[in-house]
């Protein structure tokens, strides 16, 4: 990706181990990417705990992954004792983490979902809106995800409440 | 819709946070003196532009540490008015990878700040700056506190995002009631984020089920989707905690059941309905719902039955929402206690998806079968072929899985199909399935060979096409077939002779070929066999092909040495003067490699001094007992091309007989060699070969477990818990690479809790060979007269790739039994 690699590394933080689950966790989003096919961060929303260079390290790794599969590929990649399903529209990369078990399937349409948000948002949403208006990416993601489950899935009320909070301003 | 190249959208980029509006105060970059009054600050957008408009990575740095250097002055200065807009700044050079800590305590004053525009960045700073692992994150908790009662939707519902996201333990405790009482606030935009907000909290600490789980039952009246979905998810939580909640919320099925059949039939609302299907997330989270509460539980899964075959039947699935609903009930109806009508059409369901054209629709439905192929066995059989037209499937995921099924799917009345198309595919598979393929084929065959002969083709076709990954116990498992073959020995011989012929450089196949032609050498010069084509093989012919292969540099130690012992052998069998074996074998008296020379030296003598001893010594072999538990432990799911036994020979026999989990044979040798791990998939599922009726049922085992991969690097656990000795726990580190280059200085070390005592023996070596080469094994004994709660962690040191590499991580998933 960048050049901010460093060697492979795994630190420990305080009582953390990298990715850790406990038996019996519950299925949910462990992280939300959006990239561009370079491997820059448009978007990160994570709903684990992890170090800077851990995220980072995470990044860099998704990035590999997604990145080497074209149409003939599934939507769908095993990750450590996760697994991505991600999308690419034009040139983005939208990756959600979600647990073994969980459907791939919905995901997938939650994806779609969520990027027809955007285009409605934004007005047929291009990368640099997502760039110049990070901050309000983050809203939208945070109006329809929480807590790494699905939170509101009409776009219709999604747009409205971010219309709400635009007017805020 | 979405590209690249685009301009920004116009005027929505600028009505924004205040943050680009209007003035911004300054005198342009630089101002010389340094002093506080005018800080030249940036508007965010000319940021952004400025970092975009760097042309090289150093330049980029640049750029931002000196705004960064601003920032920090703006800081210091404690510009009430702009701060939301540095730490924007902030934040922005923060997604981008740079370190932004100095900003944490501004966005606790951001917090703090009444202002509307303020809590937003300082919220969304919080999120992204600060986690449970800094300190400074509790200051934020009463801020939170105040906000979540001061009544304004948004800044509660600020808080609430900002307490779901990043909320410590600590955090949920104090919070917890201000949370309750948000559940049942008239606005459903706060309690929509309050719900989830209540299911991170119990995350984070479970006692405070106690707190959320009265609400549930007014919320599950609510109509509105958001506040529902947030309640069903809260439901799943609550019963995966306890098993006290789940019993309780047993009652609520009949409830679940009303809501997913009026969304089914009617809908609630259409501002929800994805391509048809109305609120397909809802439908797919109460599906889960069920699934749980039904597990299990004859009643509930009673009561489900009908809507279950509805929503099954119902389900329009041209697009996607609608398959991953269908995808959902199909799992719902193998979890629980369904009727076996349900059952089978919960099956042809996946076998439909089978069919589709979306290769996701496949992957997913090839996962689902491969879990239910023991449960379900002759529901699935009927969709074979289907599945055998997955093998195809570009994508290796997806080939994988078919294999999988496949191998699992034979059995005797298909065999001989289902090994033909098995070994088209072994010819054309990638490589990395190869291995798999090739000891699935030869496991089915082994068990389910209709004739000795068909066994024997089968056996030789898999070593011509993919000898090399084959395992080592290949070439002892043939050499016994053959050896208690009596009538085919002569028919074994031409072939393997043939075959010979024309490749010496696949090692299993010379090395079981050499043998042969050593036993059986007078069979192939007699001439004839009915069997196969008339072959006129010479004595000298012969002799010079074992010479060959001697000498070829493609020879492995092992071979030569079968070649060389054969030779001998022929030396009685043939009715020729044997004074060129004799010349070869002296040769090789002086041969470098000493357990050759050895060999030869021995020969030699054997021709000199005990040479009327000759004849008796190297007599036809009788039939080696076998030891069952080789070929049988061998799972078709095993990532270990050739296995190390020497390793684990030295592991207590007492490990080794509960390690023999699939004998079928009755009186296994004393034979102290253990069957390789098994490898359980992603899934879960062990899926037993031998799992037949009739056959005797394994005794209970621990699964193995996966541990750790990386670049073709993988680490596999398995676990014996000796009957003798409860508090015992041994654990065979096995590590494999499969990728193209050696591992080298593999350390593995391990860790436990404090109770616990850890002993590590010695590890088989510290280097890997690439492509599937030999193992390396590490034996743990672990005691635990406690029977605590095992935890285990690992390290790893290695060099691949030229790289060093070094991982530290904990063992999730460690089965209970393991410590029980």
């Amino acid at each position: 990706m960048n050049g901010r690699n460093e060697s492979c590394r795994v630190t420990e933080g305080g009582g953390g181990c990298f990715m850790e689950g406990r038996v019996g966790e519950s299925e949910q989003i462990r992280f939300i990417l959006i990239q561009n096919r370079a491997g820059k961060t448009r978007l990160a929303k994570w709903y684990m705990q992890f170090d800077d260079d851990e995220k980072q390290k995470l990044i860099e790794e998704v990035h590999a992954v997604v990145t080497v599969r074209d149409a003939k590929h599934t939507n769908f990649v095993e990750f450590r004792n996760f697994k991505i399903i991600y999308r690419r529209y034009a040139g983005l990369y939208f990756c959600i983490c979600v647990d073994v078990n969980d459907n791939n399937l919905a995901y997938l349409e939650a994806i779609h979902n969520f990027v027809e948000v955007l285009n409605e948002y934004f007005h047929n949403v291009c990368e640099l809106d997502l760039v110049f208006n990070f901050y309000k990416v983050y809203t939208v993601v945070d109006e329809m995800f929480l807590a790494g489950e699905i939170r509101e899935t009409s776009q219709t009320k999604v747009l409205k409440q971010l219309l709400m909070l635009q007017s805020l301003e | 819709m979405l590209s690249t190249n685009g301009s920004r959208g116009g005027a929505g980029t600028h009505a924004w946070c205040g943050i680009s509006s209007r003035s911004v105060e300054g005198v342009g970059c630089g101002d010389p003196r340094g002093q506080r009054m005018v800080v030249p600050s940036l508007k965010l957008q000319d940021l952004i532009e400025e970092i975009r408009g760097a042309k090289t990575q150093a330049q980029e740095r640049e750029v931002i540490q000196k705004e960064c250097a601003h920032i920090r002055a703006s800081f210091r200065d404690g510009d009430p008015l702009h701060r939301h807009r540095q730490l924007a700044k902030l934040l922005y050079v923060h997604m981008l990878g740079y370190p932004a800590h100095f900003g944490q305590m501004e966005c606790l004053k951001l917090i703090a700040s009444p202002r509307f525009t303020d809590k937003r960045v300082g919220y969304l700073g919080a999120m992204l700056l600060l986690d449970e692992r800094q300190d400074a994150h509790l200051l934020i908790t009463n801020s939170i506190k105040n906000d979540l009662s001061q009544g304004i939707q948004a800044v509660q519902g600020l808080a609430l995002c900002t307490l779901s996201t990043m909320g410590s333990a600590e955090m949920c405790r104090d919070l917890a009631t201000e949370v309750e009482k948000l559940l049942l606030q008239p606005s459903s935009y706060v309690r929509k984020k309050a719900v989830l907000t209540a299911v991170h909290m119990i995350r984070k600490v479970p006692e405070l089920s106690n707190i959320f789980l009265p609400p549930c039952a007014q919320l599950l009246h609510e109509r509105h989707h958001g506040i529902l979905l947030g309640t069903i998810t809260l439901i799943t939580e609550l019963c995966e905690r306890s098993p006290a909640a789940l019993k309780h919320f047993r009652k609520v099925v009949p409830q679940l059941v009303k809501i997913l059949r009026t969304l089914v039939t009617t809908g609630y609302s259409t501002e929800h309905s994805i391509s048809g299907v109305s609120d397909p997330f809802l439908q797919v989270r109460i599906l889960r719902l069920l699934r749980i509460l039904g597990r299990n539980h004859e009643e509930s899964s009673e009561t489900m039955n009908d809507l279950l075959a509805q929503v099954a039947t119902n389900t329009d699935t041209s697009r996607n929402a609608g398959s991953a609903v269908l995808f959902e009930t199909v799992l719902t109806i193998m979890d629980i206690r369904s009727a076996p009508g349900l059952r089978v059409l919960a099956v042809n369901i996946l076998g439909r998806f089978l069919l589709n054209n979306d290769k996701n629709i496949r992957y997913v439905a090839l996962t689902s079968l491969l879990r239910m192929v023991q449960s379900d066995h002759s529901a699935v059989q009927r969709h074979r072929p289907t599945v055998v037209e997955c093998l195809r499937e570009p994508d290796a995921s997806l080939s994988r899985r078919a294999l999988e099924l496949s191998l699992a799917l034979v059995n005797s009345s298909n065999v001989r199909a289902m090994t033909q198309e098995l070994q088209s595919f072994l010819e054309s598979c990638p490589p990395d399935l190869r291995a798999d393929c090739a000891s699935g084929i030869l496991l089915a065959a082994e068990r389910f060979a209709p004739t000795k002969r068909w066994h024997i083709d089968t056996i030789l076709r898999v070593l011509t096409t993919a000898g090399i990954y084959v395992r080592d116990d290949a070439v002892a498992n043939l050499t016994q077939l053959i050896g208690g073959a009596q009538e085919l020995h002569a028919y074994s011989v031409r072939r393997l002779y043939s075959a010979l012929a024309e490749d010496i450089s696949q090692q299993p196949l010379v090395q079981v070929a050499a043998w042969c032609i050593g036993e059986y050498g007078d069979l192939l010069l007699e001439g004839s066999c009915e069997e196969t084509e008339p072959l006129q093989v010479e004595e000298e012919e012969v002799l010079a092909l074992l010479e060959k292969v001697l000498q070829s540099h493609m020879s492995q130690p092992a071979t030569r040495g079968y070649a060389l012992t054969a030779l001998m052998k022929l030396s009685t069998r043939l009715r020729g003067d044997s004074n060129r074996i004799r010349q070869v074998v002296s040769i090789y008296g002086s041969c470098l490699d000493v357990e050759l020379q050895q060999r030869a030296v021995e020969y030699n003598t054997l021709f000199q001094k005990y040479d009327h001893m000759r004849a008796a010594i190297l007599e036809k072999m009788p039939l080696v007992e076998r030891g069952g538990s080789q070929v049988d432990g061998e799972a078709k799911e095993s990532k270990e091309a050739q296995l190390s036994e020497t390793a684990l020979v030295s592991t207590e026999p007492q490990a080794s007989k509960l390690l023999d989990l699939l004998d079928l044979l009755d009186g296994t040798s004393g034979d102290a060699q253990p069957p390789p791990p098994l490898d359980p998939s992603p899934g879960g599922a062990l899926v037993h070969l031998l799992d037949l009726p009739g056959a005797p049922p394994p005794p209970p085992s621990i699964p193995n477990l996966r541990v750790f991969e990386r670049e073709g690097l993988q680490l596999n656990l398995s676990f014996v818990r000796p009957s003798g000795t409860p508090a015992l726990l041994l654990i065979m580190v096995t590590a494999t690479n499969t990728s193209g280059a050696d591992v080298t200085h593999f350390i593995c070390q391990a860790a436990v809790p404090k109770s616990f005592q850890l002993q590590l023996q010695a590890p088989s070596g510290d280097t890997l060979p690439a492509q599937g080469g030999l193992p390396v094994t590490q034996l743990l004994r672990i005691l635990n007269p406690n029977k605590a709660p095992l935890r285990l962690k690992l390290r790893l040191t290695y060099n691949h790739f030229g790289q060093s590499v070094q991982e530290i991580f904990e063992v999730n998933n460690l089965p209970v039994e393991t410590w029980q």
